[in-house]
Formats: C-alpha cells, sequence, structure tokens
C-alpha cells in the first residue's frame, strides 16, 4: 500500500503520468506487438470498467461492443473505401449504437439477469456476423483491414513499422484517457459514483439513476468501439472472435485481474494477463491452469485486484 | 418443405426431449447451487465434463456403466465439495461477482488437468451394450440410449423432489435458503448444508456430462459450449427455480429440435433469441422469484 | 489470520514462480544467419494433437536440413509457436515471429480462419508464408499475394477427388450435412462442381452449427430421405461425433458415409466402430509407403524419431510445407524473398508421397489425393485405412487460376 498523500497528489495529474508511462512503456516490454496489445485490451478494460466498476453493472456482452467497432472499422475501409480516421470515427459511433440498443433491452434488469442479457444479445450480434458472410466474412473474419502509409502532411509515417505503430495507437488512447478522465470530474461523473454508493440516495437526490445507467452504457460502447478498431489496424484483419462469448470474459478477467473502478487497473489487469499468458505459453502448452490459478488466487486474496492491492492495501 | 411427415415431427420432439434431458439435469444443478447459495457456478461446464471422465476413468477400472452412473457422480460431487469447502466458501455474502468469477479460473484449472492427464485429444465412450440398437416407440424407431437418458432424467427429478419436499433434511436445506440467519439460530450447522447442496448440484452435472459422454464421446471442451446453453436454460426457468428448470430445459431442447429441422443454421441462435425474448417480457424468467438478485 | 497467512505464502510463491518466468531460458541464443522458420500452429485446443504432429514432422524437415550441412553452412531453425486455434492471436504471434524473431519464412496454421489471418500479416510485411491447411481462398484473390505459397490441399480439390470417386461408385442419391462455416462451404461446391457433371440428385442439403454437439436432430429426417450416399462434411470432433450418432441411428444399414477428409489422429481417438466402413479422402496416409518410396523414407525417418508411431497426414503436410521453403532457399542460394519466390515457383518435387508441382500462376501444390476406407484395425494398431484410389497430382482437377482471379 501506497502512501495516501503520495497517491492524492498522482491523482490529479493521472493523465500527464499516464501519457509519461505511455511513452517508455514499449521499450520494457519484451515485443512491440504485445505492447500494442496491451494498450488496446487496457481500453477495451476501460471502457468496460466504467459500468462494472464505476457502476457495479456486470456485462457479459461487451464483445459485441468491442468486435462491433473492429467491423465497423474495417467495412468503412474495406467496403466503403473510407480513409483509416474515418474507421475509427465509425468504429465510436458503431461501438456506442450497439451499447444504446443492447443497453435499451439490458438496462431494464439487474445483478445476474443483467449479465444474461447482454451476453444473449451478444451472441445475436456473432451470429449475425457469423451468417453474413458476403458482409462479414463470416467464420473467416474480415482480411485486409490493412493501413501501411499514415499521411500526415508534413511527413509520411509508416504503420508497419512496430515502433510506429505502437505510438499511433498509444496517441488513441491518451485521447481516451483523456476524455474519460474529463467524465469522471464532470457532474455526469459525481452522478455515476451517487448511483453506485447508494442507489436510494441518488434517486432521492433527483438522480435519474436508469439515465445515468444507460448513458454509462453507451459511452462504455464508444470506448469499447474504438478500441476495437485499433485492434483491426493493428492485427489488418477482424477475426469472428473477436465477437465470441470469450471475447467478454476476457475483459472482466482483465479488470477483476487489474482492479475493477480504479482508474488505470484495467491495464495493469491486460498487462498482466497477457504477459503471463505470453509467457507461460512459450514455456508450456498448459498455461491455462497457471491463468486459472492466478485468477482464482486474486480473487480469494486481492479481491482489489493489483492495482486496487497496490493503491489501497488489501482488504475487501 | 419435402421430406417432413408428421411421424418425422413426432420423432424430432421426441428427440428435442432427450436432448432436453441432459439440459434439465444441468439446469437442475446449477438453479440449486443459485437459489440455495446465490453462487452463478461457472465452472458448472467442468464438472459436467469431469462427470464424463470420471466415467471413462471408472470403465477402465472395470466398474461397469451402472455403477458408474452411481459413482461417477458422487466422485465428482465430492470434488464439488472440497472446492465448495476450501474456496468458495470464504466468498458467501460477498455479491454475486466473486464466486462467479472464481468458478470461471476454476473451469479452467479442471479443464486444464484433465488435458494434461487424458489428453486434449478427446476419448471415444461407447454405448452401454444392453442399450444399444433402436427402440421402435409406435411412431418410428428411435436410439434406445436416448430412451434411457429421458428416463434416468425423470428418475432424478422425482428423487430430488421427494429429497427436497419429503426428508428432514430437505427441510432444512429449504429453510437455509430462505433465511440462513433462522436457521443457524436454530443450532442447525449452515455451513455443512451449503457444503452438502454444492455437492448434489455438482454431482447432477457430472451425471449430465456422463449421460452424454455415450452421445458425443468424451472431449476436454465438452463443457464449455454447454455451459452457455444451460445457463440459457437456468436463466429462462428463472434462476433459483427448480420446476423452472425442468420446464425450460425441456423447451429448449424442443425448440433446438425443431429450429433444426426447418432451419437447421438457426438452431444456436434460437435459444439465445429465445433467452432474450423471455427476459425481455418476463425479466426473472419463467418461474424466478421476481427482485431476487436484483 | 489464518488467510493472510496462506496469503503471503501464496505472494511469494507467486513472485518465485515470475522470477522464474523471466529466466532467459526464453531468450534464445540465435545466431544471425540461421535461417529461422516460424511455425504458429495451434498447440492448444481441440488440435493440440495434430498440431503436436506438425511440429514433429517439420522438424524432421530441418533435421534433415541440417544434416546435409545446410545453405553453405547456415543452419535452419523452427520457432514454433502456440496461435491457440484463434485468428487474432495467430496475427499476434506471426507479428512477433517477423519483427522480433527475425523469422525468414512463416509456415504452419490448421484452420482457414488462422491461416487467412497469418497470410494477411505475412503478406502486408512481404514475408513469404506456405500454408498446410485446406482453403480454396487462400489461393485465389484477393486474399492470395506474390508471397503466398499454398503446400495444402484445398477443398475443391479434396471433394473433387472423393465426390468423382463415390458417386460413380455409391450411387447418385445424395444427402450432404455440412459444418456452417467457410471449410463446409468449399468443400459442398467442390462435391456439387463433380457431381452435377456426374448427374446426382441432392435430396437435401443441411447445415449444422460449427462445433454441434448433438446432431440426433437431423438425423431422422435423413434416414426418412433415404439416400444412397450421406456426404459428412464436417470436421475434427464434428466428425467424429456426427459419425457415432449416425451409426447409433442405424444409418449405416442402408447408406454410405463419405466425408471429405478422414483423419489419422481422429480415426485414433474415435475408435474403429464409429468409422468402419467410411470412405474419404486423405493428402497422406503412411500405408502408401508400399509403392511410394518416398514415403517409405519419411515414415522411417519418424519412426525412429518417435518411437515406432507414423506420421498423421496434417503432421506430414507440416514436413512438406518446412522442406519446400528450404528447398526454395538452397535454389535461391539465400532468404531474399524474391529469389526464393522465382526458384519455388513451378518447382517440381517428390519429398514424400510421390509427384507433386508448385503451379506458378497461384502457387498452389499440385499433388495426389489419396481415397481412402476406414477398417477394424488387425495386428498392427496404427493400420486404420485402406488406400483404395490414388488421384494422381493433375493441375485440371483444380480451380482454374483464371477463375482464382490471376491474370
Amino acid at each position: 500500500m501506497l502512501n495516501p498523500d503520495f497517491v492524492a497528489r498522482c491523482k490529479q495529474h493521472r493523465v500527464i503520468l499516464a501519457v509519461a508511462f505511455l511513452l517508455i512503456f514499449p521499450l520494457l516490454m519484451p515485443f512491440k506487438a504485445i505492447a500494442v496489445n496491451i494498450l488496446i485490451y487496457g481500453l477495451y478494460a476501460l471502457g468496460f470498467n466504467m459500468l462494472f466498476g464505476t457502476l457495479g453493472l456486470l456485462s457479459f456482452g461487451h464483445a459485441a461492443l468491442f468486435g462491433g467497432g473492429a467491423y465497423a472499422c474495417g467495412l468503412a475501409m474495406i467496403r466503403l473505401g473510407l480513409p483509416w480516421w474515418m474507421g475509427i470515427v465509425c468504429a465510436v459511433v458503431i461501438g456506442m449504437a450497439l451499447a444504446a440498443i443492447i443497453g435499451a433491452f439490458a438496462i431494464r434488469t439487474r445483478g445476474i439477469y443483467f449479465a444474461m442479457v447482454t451476453m444473449a444479445l451478444a451472441q445475436c450480434v456473432y451470429f449475425i456476423s457469423d451468417q453474413w458472410v458476403s458482409l462479414t466474412g463470416g467464420e473467416n473474419g474480415l482480411r485486409d483491414v490493412t493501413l501501411t502509409k499514415i499521411d500526415l502532411g508534413i511527413t509520411t509515417l509508416n504503420f508497419v513499422d512496430p515502433l510506429t505503430r505502437y505510438y499511433v495507437v498509444a496517441f488513441f488512447v491518451a485521447i481516451a484517457l483523456f476524455v474519460l478522465s474529463r467524465i469522471l470530474a464532470s457532474p455526469f461523473g459525481a452522478a455515476m459514483e451517487a448511483v453506485r454508493e447508494n442507489e436510494a440516495r441518488a434517486r432521492a437526490c433527483g438522480y435519474d439513476v436508469r439515465a445515468t445507467r444507460y448513458l454509462a452504457f453507451i459511452l462504455s460502447g464508444g470506448f469499447c468501439g474504438l478500441a476495437g478498431a485499433l485492434q483491426a489496424l493493428h492485427l489488418s484483419i477482424v477475426p469472428l472472435e473477436t465477437l465470441a462469448i470469450a471475447n467478454s470474459g476476457l475483459v472482466v478477467m482483465m479488470s477483476l485481474l487489474g482492479g475493477m473502478g480504479t482508474f488505470f487497473g484495467p491495464f495493469v489487469g491486460a498487462g498482466v494477463f497477457l504477459l503471463l499468458e505470453n509467457l507461460v505459453s512459450l514455456w508450456t502448452v498448459h498455461w491455462q491452469i497457471f491463468v486459472g490459478a492466478a485468477f482464482v488466487a486474486c480473487v480469494l486474496f486481492f479481491p482489489r485486484g493489483i492495482w486496487g492491492t497496490i493503491l489501497l492495501g488489501r482488504g475487501r | 418443405m419435402d421430406g417432413i411427415t408428421p411421424d418425422l415431427l413426432a420423432l424430432q420432439l421426441f428427440t428435442g426431449l432427450a436432448l432436453g434431458a441432459i439440459y434439465v439435469l444441468l439446469a437442475l444443478g446449477m438453479s440449486l447451487l443459485f437459489g440455495m447459495l446465490t453462487v452463478v457456478n461457472f465452472a458448472h461446464g467442468a464438472f459436467y465434463m469431469l462427470g464424463a471422465y470420471a466415467g471413462i476413468l471408472l470403465l477402465g477400472f472395470g466398474v461397469n456403466f451402472w455403477f458408474c452412473l452411481l459413482f461417477a457422480p458422487l466422485l465428482i460431487g465430492g470434488i464439488g465439495m472440497l472446492s465448495e469447502r476450501f474456496l468458495i466458501r470464504h466468498l458467501y455474502g460477498r455479491g454475486i461477482d466473486y464466486p462467479l468469477l472464481l468458478t470461471f479460473g476454476l473451469s479452467y484449472i479442471m479443464v486444464e488437468t484433465v488435458r494434461i492427464f487424458f489428453g486434449t485429444q478427446g476419448l471415444p465412450f461407447d454405448t452401454p451394450d444392453a442399450l444399444q440398437g433402436a427402440s421402435d416407440i409406435m411412431i418410428g424407431y428411435f436410439p434406445t440410449y436416448r430412451l434411457f437418458v429421458i428416463g434416468v432424467a425423470i428418475l432424478v427429478i422425482a428423487a430430488l423432489w421427494l429429497f427436497l419436499e419429503r426428508t428432514p433434511y430437505g427441510l432444512i436445506i429449504r429453510a437455509g435458503a430462505r433465511d440462513p440467519q433462522i436457521v443457524r439460530i436454530l443450532g442447525i450447522d449452515v455451513a455443512r448444508v451449503w457444503l452438502v447442496v454444492f455437492g448434489i448440484g455438482t454431482g447432477l452435472a457430472a451425471l449430465a456430462g456422463l449421460l452424454a459422454a455415450p452421445l458425443q464421446g468424451a472431449s476436454p471442451e465438452m463443457g464449455a459450449s454447454i455451459l452457455a446453453e444451460s445457463f440459457v436454460v437456468t436463466v429462462v426457468g428463472g434462476m433459483g427455480s427448480l420446476v423452472g428448470a425442468v420446464v425450460a430445459g425441456l423447451l429448449v431442447g424442443v425448440v433446438v429440435a425443431m429450429t433444426s429441422l426447418f432451419a437447421p443454421e438457426m438452431a444456436q441462435v434460437a435459444i439465445f433469441a429465445l433467452m432474450a425474448i423471455v427476459l425481455l417480457i418476463r425479466p426473472q424468467g419463467f418461474f424466478g422469484r421476481a427482485g431476487l438478485m436484483s | 489470520m489464518e488467510t493472510s497467512k496462506k496469503a503471503a505464502v501464496t505472494r511469494r510463491t507467486l513472485l518465485a514462480a515470475s522470477s522464474l518466468l523471466a529466466m532467459p531460458s526464453i531468450v534464445r541464443a540465435q545466431s544471425a544467419d540461421t535461417i529461422k522458420i516460424g511455425f504458429p500452429v495451434p498447440l492448444t485446443g481441440p488440435y493440440g494433437t495434430e498440431a503436436k504432429d506438425q511440429v514433429a514432422c517439420a522438424q524432421i524437415a530441418i533435421a534433415e536440413f541440417n544434416e546435409a550441412g545446410g545453405l553453405n553452412g547456415r543452419k535452419a531453425e523452427l520457432l514454433v509457436r502456440d496461435d491457440k486455434l484463434d485468428p487474432g492471436e495467430a496475427a499476434t504471434r506471426t507479428i512477433e515471429l517477423i519483427e522480433k524473431d527475425g523469422a525468414n519464412f512463416i509456415c504452419g496454421s490448421l484452420s482457414a480462419a488462422v491461416q487467412l489471418a497469418v497470410n494477411n500479416v505475412a503478406k502486408q510485411r512481404g514475408v513469404i508464408y506456405n500454408s498446410i491447411s485446406q482453403s480454396d481462398q487462400i489461393a485465389a484473390l484477393p486474399d492470395w499475394s506474390k508471397t503466398t505459397f499454398h503446400e495444402g490441399m484445398t477443398p475443391h480439390l479434396t471433394a473433387g477427388a472423393v465426390g468423382r470417386y463415390a458417386f460413380s461408385k455409391y450411387g447418385k442419391k445424395v444427402v450432404f450435412l455440412q459444418a456452417d462455416y467457410a471449410y463446409g462451404h468449399e468443400m459442398v461446391a467442390g462435391f456439387k462442381a463433380v457431381g452435377e457433371k456426374m448427374g446426382i440428385e441432392v435430396l437435401a442439403d443441411l447445415r449444422h452449427p460449427l462445433g454441434a454437439t448433438d446432431f440426433s436432430t437431423l438425423l431422422p429426417r435423413i434416414q426418412s430421405l433415404k439416400p444412397d450416399i450421406l456426404v459428412l462434411v464436417n470436421f475434427g470432433r464434428d466428425q467424429q461425433i456426427s459419425l457415432k450418432q449416425a451409426t447409433d441411428f442405424g444409418l449405416k444399414k442402408t447408406t454410405k458415409i463419405v466425408a471429405p477428409v478422414l483423419l489419422y489422429t481422429a480415426r485414433q481417438a474415435a475408435g474403429e466402430k464409429a468409422f468402419e466402413g467410411v470412405v474419404g479422402g486423405t493428402s497422406y496416409y503412411w500405408g502408401i509407403e508400399s509403392t511410394v518410396p518416398t514415403a517409405k523414407a519419411f515414415n522411417d525417418r519418424y519412426r525412429k524419431a518417435n518411437e515406432g508411431r507414423v506420421p498423421s497426414d496434417y503432421g506430414a503436410l507440416g514436413y512438406a510445407g518446412v522442406r519446400a521453403l528450404l528447398e526454395g532457399a538452397r535454389r535461391a542460394g539465400g532468404t531474399d524473398t524474391a529469389k526464393v519466390i522465382a526458384a519455388l515457383e513451378g518447382l517440381k518435387y517428390d519429398f514424400y508421397k510421390g509427384a507433386q508441382e508448385i503451379r506458378a500462376c497461384d502457387h498452389q501444390a499440385v499433388q495426389p489425393v489419396f481415397i481412402i476406407e476406414s477398417k477394424a484395425a488387425g495386428a498392427n494398431p496404427n493400420d486404420v485405412f485402406n488406400v483404395i484410389s490414388t488421384d494422381a497430382a493433375n493441375a485440371d482437377n483444380l480451380v482454374s487460376c483464371k477463375d482464382e482471379g490471376h491474370v
């Protein structure tokens, strides 16, 4: 557990600190592509955490938002011939639109039923994309989401270069971090906090609980859609698996591992998970046993997650 | 559509019931754990898979199939009790998220352990000799083993109902689910009740897996695909409701069978669409208590 | 508190474990001039057995190359990575292999979706990829590129060979039961293409979702149609389960069951009963060694390295895929991409199953297909198929380059 004063001072400058960290991060990683993956999944977990950590709503259908964004970006580029940055805009819009649709149904339910409705609707998105082969490529996924050169006017970036690709992705992640930090600091952020702390009191104070949840769901969709778009550009493909249940489960695991409800927890969780998986699977094909054990240990002994434990100490 | 006759429809209905019987057993266990312990068991599919492998292990030791039906659920139920005692017990009263996540991690460990000891490839599981072939059921020939599965499911449902409704132990379990505080004050060791319930729930999953093994063989991943389906069944029936588990299990089985007759490529999405519709009309499922865990 | 003590222990163990993981055992010493072949295959997941055999076979190609002195002293090295049967993971692993490990070539994969993902990543970076899994699309535009090679068979080729044999032999009334994904669709298209010429009657074309565990809902309908042939177009566990259930429903009494691909590993896993009498195609079966000398040499080498076992079909493709790349490098006198491509285009070879050729226009390996029938194993537990017909390598059996979109 760190000194609370120190933590408080850091919190005020968390975006600047985060950006500084993003700059040196790829140098610490075994290879650049995993650093990019950590950023992308971290952002995905960040979007998820807005609901789960901030409002306590456990969604099992976030893959639809992440995958929806990835497909939106890829389809905009391949089928509509739009430039890559328009692909990203489309992904954010589609992510929010899908969240608006799923949320409109799911927000009526609570607890475990919320998890199940989101899962069911996300499965429907998965099967639509599986069946609609002419548009999405079906089981084979979307290929040729190729971005090689980024023309900035003054100079041209080579997106295939590992480090350049990392910094382009990091740029968008930094923007997302900044936006999220503004949202949390805004009156809406206060409303979310109020709803989480005490729903009845929040309602009594005049907050519209359901509207708060719904809006948070939609914003969450925007962040996840952005993460999906970045993955599509990074891998140059959109696998059908981005929409699968397993991808919904993965983000839950990452959030919990990192520490739900904390600002950087999702990134820590994504990083630890992906590194663990990467290193252990080089060493044994039975990597899942270690991932599972780490997970069980985390639930039992570090319910606040890794980042939460560093900030606040153990406890439940 | 060509080739669809009333007999075929009836046969298809029966096929759906046999499929539904497996769902029912899974959903009963899951609903029991949720209703009594508020544990959403993500390792339920893994226990199902363990049941099939326990059968293979026992058959390998020369135990015959009929005793396997008894011993495999007992063995796996025992493993379930151990995991309750040493892992899940620490999480009661900490919301539904933690047991859910812990069992999620647990399923990874169980699946991988099976891969280490039994291989990744999956193993064949022959239908017991006495149940091979097809029987005449008036409307046509139907595989005898599937009739047997339906029969076992009916027996188990009856036994479970008698146990919960007609024995003193069942009374304690039901009381414990309603108000653990009072039961504790009455001097009953609630922890032991929870332990037994967990054993029964996971044992039922193991029985379902063992019954499914002659239909599809055993593989480490067999639980993963059926987990989502049994969630659907449990949720549609109403989490915590045993009657709901039975009704929804059979319904989902029949819905899958009928969609695969008329639009096979829609069979998979049909059950999720069904769940979405049911939950939107009746958010607590068919027989769920409104407001429970909401 | 008891829990906190336990937690401390766990944390320490975790720390110890993580420091173990960080050990330099992962950082392999690699001399700069070894020829590195990246080999992403699904070591974890349902096809782990096949993937491990792909690795074992590929290692033989590497060992043979190195024993022969390599390329002017340059040795070859296989960099095996687990793609987990997931296209996203495969893409990441391939990026890693190219960017971090400096792989000269990529070979591998065991699913249509994964090979297309790997291909996309490799082509974006101008690295040669030799795929060893079934797909029609990989040899066709827009997926194909100059750096794309395909040692594996195409569904069109496989289904064509099996269809020609089965429709002439077992009857013309056919029901298709296909797994609903690219593999199934491409295979059925291949069967229908030859079937049309032979005048078959398609009674029904049913689809089941990928990863289905219950086919009982479809079988009564098939039974009532009374077909001569049931073409079961699915793979791996889907195939094992559907064959088992079809046998249980007694379908084999009236209908011949035909599958585009019969896997050696699947036959071993599911046992003789489910597969008995089923006819299908394969890229390789070890039993051809009685007539093909290169197969004998390859089998013997494999037996020596693997305790007397025999190589599987998909495994052998790993051998051929890696050996083709090394042969290309040898002929090109180095690993320069353009030179290796030029050396491989039109290459004629006989590595392990008779004469083959890499078609210049689409880099597809023109190869023999074997029609096999499953039988009960006798004294030799490895002897599970009879080779009942052989389709020699013939480019006419492939989709023409023009139809694939090549100019």
